[in-house]
């Protein structure tokens, strides 16, 4: 545990001594809960169909795949026609891109931003590092099967895929949406513990709680 | 006096109008600027998507009361701002309930919802939340400064408060419009515009490019959707506030859509053809460019 999130006693700029917790005060301990889907069907496909149609990418490049995402926003292959947009706050974002290789490190920030987004969401992995570790496959600090620790609902293969392949890779994300298939959200915090048991076998250093918003 | 109620639905209905409007002409502006950038842009009907799908969020969090109220005040300065100034001139429906001081409540409207979202945005703890506020009041004050000047020019100068008696003053011809009876006021209150359109040059409050992305960082689900509902309606009941007083209002709805448009077309030209200004230059602009031609514009009269 780092010292900057120990339990400390803090004197304020007017003299009073106040106790600072940071791990309590600066999150959420609430676990996930699952949202099933409430309405009735009709209402349901309407706002399963609205998803599909405005995917918010959390601007989050976690690997060298990042770099395919980026003509998608400018004129040559301009997603934005599609109703594919870059937020750049997990609070606004519904699909996460886990765009390539994952090392250990990295992980811990994709598993808080993950959980900060609000549900529904998604995850896709990008590239062949997040279905096998690729050509990491023997590398000490990336992770091999994306799979164990976050919900993914789509993988696209390739190394790397080109930004057609993403831009195809979406549409297939769009039917899985519009068919009510893509619940991520609600399978992680039904799995929360298989997760959470995976994610702690990697990361040694854990300093933060267990589900962060 | 008496109050008459049929006003109430037909205020309703002018802000159906003016929401379905402002969300077709949003995205209609947006895809002009991404024709300037060689894209296609988004579809014209892609903001009711995202109103949809935020709205359809399945879950959300709070940081707090003020949190809850930030898009509330926010929505309510937009629609306070269009129920309260004659939307078509000469229209018993849409005149909406405009009074005879109205112009100084339109003016607090034009700040209210800034306010508002400065107080939401601040409690949800945020570090860019709290950065964006700073810089987005300091940058919209510093724009106000040149609109006040403006407003108080032409209130002078037709020796009225009442946006009605304003347009009426204006009829008959478009040499009686207040850009050419007064050309300082306007331009002033022009420059100004852009700075409160949130476009760039003035956009570094909340693009996403600069610390993501100011005061809304924290906002999500039926939060965001209610601010984009808001987004919608704020712009074009500002800029009517600017046809009414400055370009001769509407007297039927497709002259309203062309004015609406032209005046709201004016501030995205300027924003593809110019770079984004840091906070404390664009409040140097304003200060040098804008506000001595408000303080003309007073003297003018």
């Amino acid at each position: 545990m780092k010292e900057e999130l120990l339990k400390r006693v803090v004197k304020g700029p007017d003299g009073v001594e106040f106790e600072v917790e940071p791990l309590r005060d600066y999150y959420c301990e609430a676990p996930p809960a699952v949202h099933p889907p409430v309405y009735a069907k009709i209402v349901e496909d309407l706002f399963n169909w609205a998803r599909s149609q405005s995917i918010w990418i959390l601007g989050f490049g976690t690997g060298c795949g990042a770099i395919e995402m980026r003509p998608l926003m400018t004129p040559r292959f301009d997603a934005y026609r599609y109703g594919i947009q870059w937020r750049p706050t997990p609070r606004q974002a519904n699909l996460l891109v886990i765009s390539g290789y994952l090392s250990v490190k990295t992980l811990k920030r994709a598993i808080r931003a993950y959980e900060q987004m609000q549900n529904p969401k998604y995850v896709v992995g990008l590239g062949s590092c997040t279905i096998n570790g690729g050509m990491y496959w023997d590398s000490y600090n990336t992770i091999k099967r994306l799979d164990d620790y976050l919900p993914v609902d789509l993988y696209i293969t390739g190394c790397m895929p080109r930004p057609e392949a993403l831009l195809a890779g979406f549409e297939d994300l769009k039917k899985l949406i519009r068919a009510g298939k893509a619940e991520g959200a609600n399978q992680y915090a039904e799995n929360f513990d298989w997760y959470k048991t995976n994610q702690k076998r990697v990361i040694h250093d854990w300093d933060m709680p267990d589900y962060n918003w | 006096m008496t109050f008459d109620w049929m006003k109430i639905p037909y205020a309703l209905l002018t802000l159906f109008i003016v929401f379905n409007f402002g969300l077709l002409l949003t995205a209609f502006i947006a895809k002009i600027g991404a024709r300037a950038g060689r894209r296609h842009g988004i579809p014209i009907w892609q903001n009711y998507i995202d109103l949809i799908k935020n709205y359809g969020q399945r879950s959300s969090i709070t940081h707090g009361v003020m949190f809850y109220l930030g898009p509330v005040f926010r929505l309510t300065g937009g629609v306070g701002l269009l129920l309260f100034v004659p939307t078509i001139y000469g229209s018993e429906m849409f005149s909406n309930l405009s009074f005879a001081g109205d112009l100084i409540l339109a003016l607090y409207f034009v700040f209210f919802g800034t306010l508002g979202m400065a107080l939401g945005a601040g409690e949800s703890g945020h570090p860019h939340a709290a950065i964006g506020i700073t810089r987005g009041l300091a940058q919209v004050t510093a724009a106000e400064l040149p609109l006040a000047l403006a407003v108080f020019a032409v209130a002078l100068q037709y020796q009225t408060l009442s946006v009605t008696e304003i347009v009426a003053a204006q009829q008959g011809g478009m040499m009686n419009w207040t850009m050419f009876t007064n050309p300082l006021a306007v331009a002033a209150a022009m420059l100004a515009f852009l700075g409160s359109m949130m476009r760039p040059p003035f956009d570094v409050v909340l693009a996403p490019q600069e610390i993501p992305i100011g005061p809304p960082t924290e906002y999500h689900s039926a939060y965001l959707a209610l601010m984009q509902t808001n987004r919608a309606i704020f712009p074009i009941a500002k800029i009517v506030i600017y046809m009414n007083l400055f370009f001769g209002g509407a007297t039927s709805w497709p002259e309203f859509a062309v004015k609406v448009f032209l005046i709201y077309l004016f501030s995205a030209f300027v924003g593809v053809c110019f770079p984004r200004f840091r906070v404390e230059q664009s409040i140097r602009w304003f200060l040098i460019w804008a506000v001595p031609l408000g303080v003309l514009s007073i003297l003018w009269v």
